[in-house]
């Protein structure tokens, strides 16, 4: 119990560190730039309270939690051998994460909005809601191909370089021919899909499968399946702009 | 007192629900394929109810403490920054406080955002050392101050985002040609995982309250690519801290070797 009070403190201290730049700017902004005062200053204090607290604890329990259960997961699978059991869980990670993720939620309600104004689908409500909900499944799709490309890539140890470029050529090449009003909504798809759970244990898992598998760097295999993550939604989006 | 618990119990549901989809995969494929149960299981449980705990707990921090104010000031730095103009032509300098205020909560919400925490603990661990967390956070958040500052400019002046992108794509690959092969994949990542849970909000109030105050913008053309932009330039960062590292250290090991010869 002791030693667990310390840790949480330790990580409190941290957090603390973490938020300082925040706290500073806004203050800064605030009474110097703004010459306002804080409104509700109580509940701010009792906000900054929460947010250092809250990080502090997530962080311990990342460690404790999150951490081993990815690479656990990730260890286990690869000793079984089967390809098609880890690809399988691959896509279910990838698309399951990514179908409920607020952010995208929000994102794809916009480019339904984007698309209604631009005159591609109907102005009602239920044709936005339409195109909203399929924006979000093309973008999970995406994702969950996204991290079984990723997962195969550690398994052959191909150099990670060449997808990701010709992933930024192939985006270039289709922002020429995708409709204008897409383009900024597409972009921005890329960023959203990778949530704060969603990181660590996809970090795990990547981590995880190239430090058991022979002849694999976790430094060098082992990362790069949030990088796949967030370039496969770019593509996917522009791809719908352009077919829809 | 009430009401504060009731939020927290309202955001503890909405974490929740981000988090079953994941949990039940991983328990069908632990159980169902691997048929095994999990190794050190108090120390899992224990780990993923402190998790879930603090991402609420953080979370309703930050919309009790910052979000609110960061919108406030959002909206006030973007409407006072171009009333100065005695013409009504945009010109671009009249902003200058907002690409300050873009880049200062850019970095500042980039250093304190959970996702980059764990993948830069996680870097730290992998790399023995040889990468260090806090280097890392701060290469990736100087990235993308600079990306949400230029994407404000962006948005004032009214240039279209894809020749921005499309620069930082070129400069990107060719940085991937002169860099190591150990630290490329690192620095992919690090592009994706700054834009969770702290920055996207503020950086998208920022964003639309710019576009709705500047005048001939449409929030809903011009309101995008803030994300774009705070994602690609903390790769153009670390790898570019990467090679500029690489490039001092080899400097001094010749200067080094050239002190014993003479």
């Amino acid at each position: 119990m002791r030693r667990f009070a310390l840790s949480v403190g330790k990580q409190t201290l941290g957090a603390l560190r973490d938020l300082a730049p925040i706290f500073a700017v806004v203050a800064f902004f605030q009474i110097v730039v703004l010459q306002q005062p804080f409104p509700d200053i109580a509940d701010v204090i009792v906000g900054l309270v929460c947010v250092v607290l809250g990080l502090a604890l997530f962080v311990e329990g990342l460690e404790r939690g999150l951490f081993p259960l990815g690479e656990a997961l990730a260890q286990g699978m690869a000793r079984k051998g089967s390809t098609t059991a880890l690809l399988a869980m691959a896509f279910c990670l990838g698309f399951g994460t990514t179908v409920a993720e607020p952010a995208l939620i929000a994102v794809a309600a916009e480019a339904a909005e984007v698309a209604a104004d631009a005159g591609f689908i109907g102005g009602s409500q239920a044709a936005q809601n339409q195109y909203a909900l399929e924006v979000r499944a093309v973008v999970a799709v995406a994702v969950g191909l996204a991290i079984v490309l990723g997962v195969l890539r550690i398994l052959k140890g191909w150099p990670i370089h060449r997808f990701i470029i010709s992933g930024y050529v192939l985006v270039m090449v289709m922002t020429l021919f995708a409709p204008e009003e897409i383009v900024g909504v597409a972009y921005d798809s890329g960023g959203v899909t990778t949530s704060t759970i969603t990181v660590p244990l996809i970090t795990a898992l990547g981590v995880g499968l190239a430090s058991t598998i022979r002849g694999r760097s976790p430094m060098l295999d082992g990362f790069g399946l949030i990088a796949f993550a967030s370039l496969t939604p770019m593509i996917c989006v522009l791809g719908y702009g352009m077919v829809a | 007192m009430l009401e504060f618990a009731a939020r927290f119990g309202e955001t503890l549901l909405y974490t929740l629900r981000d988090v079953t989809p994941i949990v039940v995969i991983l328990v069908v494929f632990q159980l169902g394929v691997l048929r095994r149960s999990l190794p050190n299981i108090r120390g899992i449980v224990t780990g993923s109810v402190m998790v879930l705990l603090g991402l609420a707990l953080f979370l309703i921090g930050l919309e009790q403490a910052l979000f609110p104010i960061g919108e406030t000031m959002a909206r006030q730095l973007t409407e006072t920054a171009g009333s100065s103009s005695l013409t009504s032509a945009v010109r671009w300098e009249d902003y200058w406080v907002v690409y300050l205020f873009a880049a200062a909560i850019g970095f500042a919400t980039t250093v304190a955002e959970p996702a980059l925490i764990a993948v830069a603990l996680k870097a730290e661990e992998v790399s023995g050392r040889t990468v260090n967390a806090w280097g890392l956070r701060i290469a990736v958040a100087v990235g993308v101050a600079a990306g949400v500052s230029l994407g404000c400019f962006r948005i004032v002046t009214g240039t279209p985002l894809p020749w921005y992108i499309v620069v930082a794509y070129v400069v990107v690959i060719v940085q991937t040609f002169l860099s190591r092969r150990t630290i490329v994949p690192l620095a992919y990542d690090s592009g994706g995982v700054t834009t969770s849970t702290v920055t996207v909000p503020v950086v998208t109030a920022l964003g639309l309250g710019l576009a709705a105050n500047v005048p001939g913008r449409s929030p809903l053309l011009d309101g995008f690519g803030l994300i774009a932009f705070a994602s690609v330039f903390p790769i153009m960062s670390v790898l570019g801290y990467a090679i500029v590292a690489e490039r001092v250290g080899r400097w001094r090991t010749r200067r080094e070797r050239q002190g014993v010869e003479s």
